[in-house]
């Protein structure tokens, strides 16, 4: 009989050995995917793992590669994990993310082509509130007429998505697109390019803005009122009520702060690594940022490492796809089952496995 | 602009069409949800549904042994996710998000060779001279199988959980899973029998799809119909009855939508083309404001956990 | 070390390693934006790709990557498909405009071929583009005397010029044979959703509609039409062969391939070069699939006779007179529209009643 048994406190040498059980796992049964599919498995878990880290010809590239993928993720996440811990759902980062583009872009192509170093914070800031305001909408609906937020943040992104769509065929088509859809490229003109700051590095202000937010996250959580506010409302709502903490006021602050680091990211993307405004110019992020935050436990540090894998695999499976004609909907599944790997294997860090005839659990 | 053009009769038959596959995918999520778990991974079990069910319908030429294949791999895949949750105690919004990946990239891979197939027809019911009658014979009579069989569920379900002993445990198993335990209740039995019940009506969401409502099987064709059965659950408070309302609220705007620019409304096509998403948010802004209303909020155990520490 | 320094060293290597072994085979990369199993766009695309090797056998090798959205990740991709020693690069999505032309600036040895776009800023970057509009022009010529109820409908995806191209180029030829047609158009706001696209070829049924075109790629509005006797459709970007002889009662199929092997052969032999292409029907690149039973045999005969003078560059489908929905003129008689004013195309022709959406 194996049953399980809760440990008083998580253990911290299987926190840290548990994903690496994960990823092991994961190459096992990946391999078995692989080789149903009649691909070297050992070849696809090199190219996955190994290639965009170390191979001569790419590594140099996709290295970097890995911030650029991993920074609009981290940033998003960090602002969703605070709500999630605090019990507040919002499953709509996507359409924040969008909108603080959309907003971010309208402000800089406003003003386009004027040269100065003070359009580009402006950007930043008109994305922040774009995202922020857009997550308003499903808050003040909770907050005033008690409208679940879940189904309002989602439906929000199929709004954002149509918003998009019309932007880029129509309000911030750009001029000299001869009728095409799409904006100008914001990547192209200075005062509003978002550029790798540092060559080789990956690093731009996006990236830069997701180290940020993970460090602030980190210490408001662990050392500031509103993280043992957040805390508490999401393990003891009750209790969280009794000790002051106003539920409308966490609700209205959680979804501001994830709506507005994910306009924020949205924005970072559509001046760099994206350059433009097109209708499909959103490609799932809020939705990934969402695994990513419980891949990292809710926990800053967790989140960063998180997004780093989630990006490695992203990488790693473009270069098998076309190294070795894995279809995209293998990584795909690859991806799932890491996914369900490093989460299930979490229960180690939680629990104990007893094995022999204790009561039944 | 001719709106005269649009019958309102025939509207309602088709959105009936158009709203089975959240319909059926909403229903099967509200019992997994009113047991206490949350699975988002509705989107990937709907599609592994549709290409079961299209695989099976096409080798057998039988859409019933389709429908039915359907279900099963809804359920089988659905078990994944009630392992992984209920067994290692995972994270319920996490796993359910993994689900959908891995649903997505699983049914690609099985329907490689099933593109650009024709899958047999499910016919409608001919159920005579009802099917004849004006008005209510072609909305109420005239559809497939399928469309009943999702309304029955809705009846089942709504009877299973108000009147049975069965829906008496489930709500509590949902409401306070210690409670339930401490009564003597399998929490996790009866909660992986509820997810699996919920995977099987997603399935046979997915299976409509792509044997009734398409019907054909392409990469990726529920394009988030697993998402929308989510949000219905939520508009409807966790009532199987508004489980339909909303998906036919839903359904319905869509259908209208479509049908108001081949009329040649003067609205703009945005505007039309997020309407179903904006009017669901209002229509559940209005039905929650009113706080007369009670019992609104979800099942008090939702997502979380649950292990028997004795 | 400085990525530029690097990715000139990669190709100073790559430059000697095809200058040593000639018989290295040439390396081509596909870059899709949906799956293969679309049955549409990029299965098309990816037929493109199959001729290729089909073509030069062991001389050449193939690497594709599907669903590579058109944000963010287009330019990593290509990045390192061009790392990865591709000589040539086909990338087949209109939003890949831009990452095209920025790495093609990285590897000027590498060529790259953008579909549908229009910038070129190198030397090693073309763009090609199908004239699906001589196709819809015959699709146009069938619709008008097929319909009964003298409404044809067309479900579009986005309001931009190559949708408006055919929306056009279907109504004018519809209505050269039928004066009395009507053109009902259903903007579906997504290139992919199959369930949307049956309910609005469904809409279009109820609202008396018999002969529906679709801009979107799934075969749904032709399953839609096939439950109601008398209503036709048109196969797109595939054949759609297993809807015939009706509802499919013809179809416009976007044929890559011999566009694929002539520009990899001319990879091959050294004498590519870069520039636009524009191929149609003459080129083989817009067909006309096979005219069912249904459609009268004079009928048959005069869209083959169309189809015989596009090809032979006799007749243009934009051939004034024609007017724009304003009433202003667009085509005086005789005048013959310019691929710049093709291309730009953002108004209806006259008698279309529905507006574009702004």
């Amino acid at each position: 009989m194996i049953r399980l048994e809760k440990r008083p406190s998580p253990s911290r040498a299987w926190t840290i050995a548990t994903p690496l059980v994960a990823v092991a796992l994961t190459m096992v049964a990946g391999s078995i995917l692989f080789m149903i599919l009649g691909k070297d498995p050992f070849a696809a878990i090199k190219t996955i793992f190994y290639d965009p880290l170390f191979h001569p010809d790419f590594a140099a590239f996709s290295r970097p590669q890995l911030l650029v993928k991993a920074g609009p993720l981290i940033l998003i996440a960090i602002g969703l994990s605070m709500g999630f811990k605090a019990g507040i759902w919002n499953i709509g980062a996507e359409g924040q993310y969008i909108i603080g583009a959309l907003a971010g872009a309208a402000v800089g192509l406003a003003l386009y082509p004027a040269e100065s170093f003070l359009i580009y914070p402006a950007m930043v800031i008109a994305g922040a509130l774009g995202g922020w305001a857009w997550a308003m909408i499903p808050a003040i609906l909770r907050t005033k007429f008690r409208t679940n937020e879940i189904l309002v943040s989602l439906l929000l992104v199929y709004v954002a998505e149509n918003i998009l769509a019309s932007a880029a065929v129509g309000w911030l088509r750009n001029p000299e697109g001869g009728g095409f859809p799409g904006s100008r490229n914001l990547s192209k003109w200075a005062s509003s390019a978002n550029p790798e700051l540092i060559s080789g590095t990956g690093m731009h202000w996006g990236v830069v803005a997701a180290f940020i937010a993970v460090i602030l996250a980190y210490v408001v959580m662990s050392r500031h009122l509103l993280g043992f506010q957040i805390q508490l409302a999401g393990q003891a709502p009750r209790a969280a009520r009794f000790a002051g903490v106003n539920p409308s006021r966490l609700v209205v602050l959680c979804l501001g702060i994830s709506g507005m680091l994910a306009g924020m990211a949205g924005l970072f993307e559509v001046t760099g690594p994206a350059g433009q405004i097109s209708i499909d110019f959103n490609s799932g992020y809020g939705f990934t940022a969402i695994i990513v935050a419980f891949l990292g436990r809710l926990n800053p540090i967790g989140i960063l490492l998180a997004g780093l894998l989630m990006a490695l695999t992203y990488i790693g499976g473009e270069l098998a796809q076309f190294m070795l004609g894995l279809p995209a909907a293998a990584i795909q599944a690859f991806q799932g089952m890491l996914l369900f790997f490093l989460l299930g294997v979490d229960v180690l860090s939680n629990y104990r496995i007893r094995i022999g005839t204790g009561k039944a659990a | 602009m001719d709106l005269s053009a649009i019958n309102p009769v025939v509207l309602t038959a088709s959105l009936m069409v158009a709203a089975t596959p959240i319909l059926l995918a909403a229903i099967g999520e509200l019992v997994v949800e009113k047991a206490g778990v949350l699975n988002l991974g509705v989107e990937g079990m709907m599609i592994i549904g549709a290409i079961c069910g299209f695989a099976i319908a096409v080798e057998t030429q039988s859409p019933l042994l389709g429908f039915i294949a359907a279900a099963l791999g809804g359920a089988v895949l659905s078990m994944l996710f009630g392992f992984m949750t209920q067994v290692l105690l995972s994270n319920q919004v996490a796993t359910g998000l993994a689900l959908t990946l891995f649903g997505l990239g699983l049914s690609s891979l099985m329907g490689q060779s099933y593109v650009g197939i024709k899958a047999p027809s499910t016919p409608s019911l001919n159920l005579g001279p009802l099917s004849d009658l004006p008005v209510v014979g072609k909305i109420l009579f005239s559809h497939d199988l399928m469309v009943y069989v999702s309304i029955a569920i809705i009846a089942g379900v709504w009877y299973m959980l108000r009147y049975t002993r069965t829906g008496l445990v489930l709500r509590a198993v949902g409401e306070s899973h210690d409670a339930a335990h401490a009564l003597g209740y399998k929490v996790i039995r009866i909660r992986l029998l509820a997810i699996g019940f919920g995977g099987a009506c997603a399935g046979l969401g997915g299976a409509y799809l792509s044997l009734v409502r398409v019907p054909q099987w392409t990469e990726g064709m529920t394009a988030g119909a697993g998402w929308i059965a989510l949000a219905i659950v939520v508009f409807a408070s966790w009532k199987p009855w508004r489980v339909m309302i909303g998906a036919y609220l839903f359904g319905g705007i869509t259908v209208l939508q479509l049908n108001l620019q081949a009329a040649g409304a003067k609205i703009p096509v945005e505007l039309l083309s997020m309407s179903p998403y904006l009017i669901t948010i209002l229509v559940l802004v209005i039905i929650s404001s009113d706080r007369r209303r009670a019992a609104l909020s979800a099942p008090a155990d939702l997502g979380k956990s649950f292990h028997a520490s004795l | 070390m400085k990525l530029t320094k690097i990715l000139a060293a990669a190709t100073l290597v790559s430059g000697l390693a095809t200058a040593a072994v000639a018989e290295d085979p040439t390396k081509v990369g596909f870059v899709y934006v949906g799956p293969i199993g679309d049955g549409g766009w990029t299965y098309q695309h990816d037929q493109g790709r199959l001729a290729v090797e089909a073509a030069y056998g062991d001389k050449v090798e193939t690497v594709y990557q599907e669903n590579v959205p058109e944000g963010a990740d287009a330019e990593r991709v290509l990045t390192q498909m061009a790392l990865s020693g591709a000589d040539i690069i086909f990338t087949t999505s209109f939003g890949y405009m831009d990452p095209t032309n920025n790495v093609a600036a990285k590897f000027p040895d590498v060529k790259f071929e953008h579909a549908t776009g229009y910038k070129r800023e190198h030397d090693n970057v073309s763009t090609y583009d199908a004239r699906f509009y001589e196709g819809r022009a015959i699709l146009g010529t069938i619709a008008g005397h097929m319909t009964q109820s003298n409404k044809i409908g067309y479900i579009a995806s986005f309001p931009i010029p190559e949708v408006i191209q055919g929306i056009n180029s279907s109504f004018l030829h519809a209505q050269k044979v039928n004066p009395d047609v009507e053109m009902v158009v259903i903007w579906a706001y997504t290139w992919f959703d199959p369930a949307k696209e049956a309910d609005a070829a469904k809409a279009m049924i109820e609202q008396g509609v018999d002969v529906i075109l679709q801009h979107t790629d799934s075969t749904a509005p032709l399953a839609e039409a096939a439950k109601t006797p008398g209503v036709i459709g048109f196969g797109q970007a595939s054949d759609m062969a297993e809807y015939k002889p009706s509802p499919r009662v013809a179809s416009i199929i976007d044929e890559w391939s011999p566009y694929y092997v002539k520009r990899v052969g001319e990879v091959m032999d050294g004498t590519w070069e870069n520039g636009h292409s524009w191929g149609g029907m003459a080129e083989g690149e817009v067909v006309i699939g096979e005219i069912t039973a249904p459609v009268p045999a004079d009928v048959k005969a005069e869209a083959e006779a169309m189809v015989a003078a596009i090809t032979s560059g006799e007749y243009h489908p934009f051939t004034g007179p024609i007017f724009k929905q304003d009433g202003s003129v667009f085509l005086a008689e005789g005048e013959v529209a310019t691929d710049l004013q093709l291309v730009q195309m953002d108004f209806y022709v006259q008698g279309i009643t529905a507006e574009i959406p702004q």
